[in-house]
């Protein structure tokens, strides 16, 4: 399935790099879950951690600061995209290395 | 939804697409596809095309593992939203919806092959500890999985980490059986795009 790395790949380099209402340094932070401040630090933890803990007043308070609807719905998608990143790049490397060390190789049945 | 954006903030086309969806399905329009369909350049898009290719694209996996896998992961993050909507599919999948809730409900009795089975339990840790160790990745080539077919199952749970945090950080509405049930046989015939 290495069309889903192409796939994954454009939608990470899309969402950081192009065109957005939010900065890219923001939408880099809400990415990293590093590098913000109050009030979008706590949504952006949250969303991480448990996202089902995100409540309206965390995204209340992220409007109040002077964040747009838009700003906001960038930095969550950034948010939920680099968890989701960060997951995945750690489970495919750690069976990189598995595969090495046992011989297996990608299309290898047991 | 949180945002007033995504409810209402999309264009004339997409509004009167909206509207005849809603007329054809008797149904209200998704949440999910007002997400993807607000400022597709942004983000839907791209997310259309990682979630099909990682649903539909060619696997070892059959369809209705790999919507139930979707659920699993979903139960794993707690969203209500996701957890409905992939154990309809899975279920119409699979033409066997207790299947899908003794998985839901115990992996380690449910009547299931090993192999999804100590997928399963991998893809557990890792959305729960946000981690697996080469232990965990062991434990599933021991039961007969393919390294491919693990490198299928994490682009599941990638796409599914994504749309479960956004189905919560947005709050989608979680309409009643009939509409999730019309969401099921819409994706087992068109897919993600």
């Amino acid at each position: 399935m290495s069309d889903i790395r192409q796939a994954g790949k454009a939608l990470v380099v899309r969402i950081l790099e192009g065109d957005g209402e939010a900065s890219r340094a923001l939408r880099r932070g809400a990415f990293d879950n590093a590098g913000l401040v109050e009030p979008v630090r706590t949504l952006v933890q949250k969303l991480t951690i448990h996202a089902d803990k995100v409540t309206d007043e965390d995204i209340t308070a992220a409007g109040a600061s002077g964040l747009s609807q838009d700003q906001i719905f960038e930095i969550v998608v950034c948010a939920a995209v680099g968890e989701a990143t960060r997951q995945y790049d750690t489970a495919l490397a750690t069976l990189r290395v598995v595969a090495e060390r046992s011989g297996y190789a990608p299309g290898d049945p047991r | 939804m949180r945002l007033a954006i995504l409810d209402s903030g999309h264009g004339f086309g997409t509004k009167a697409l909206f509207a005849f969806i809603r007329a054809l399905s008797c149904q209200p329009t998704p949440e999910v596809l007002k997400l993807v369909m607000y400022r597709p350049d942004f983000f839907g898009t791209h997310m259309k095309e990682v979630t099909h290719e990682a649903m539909r694209g060619p696997s070892a996996w059959s369809v209705g593992d790999r919507e139930l896998m979707a659920a699993f992961v979903s139960k794993m993050n707690d969203c209500e939203f996701c957890i409905k909507a992939h154990t309809a599919v899975a279920a119409r999948a699979y033409h066997d919806e207790a299947k899908v809730f003794g998985v839901l409900s115990d992996l380690e009795t449910a009547v299931i092959g090993e192999p999804l089975r100590a997928t399963l339990r991998m893809l557990r840790k890792l959305t729960r500890e946000h981690a697996v160790n080469v232990d965990d990745m062991h434990g599933v080539l021991a039961a007969g999985v393919s390294v491919e077919q693990i490198e299928d199952a994490l682009a599941v749970c990638f796409a599914f980490n994504t749309m479960n945090r956004l189905a919560d950080a947005f709050e989608f509405l979680v309409p009643g059986p009939k509409t999730f049930e019309a969401g099921a046989k819409f994706l087992l015939a068109r897919g993600y795009r």
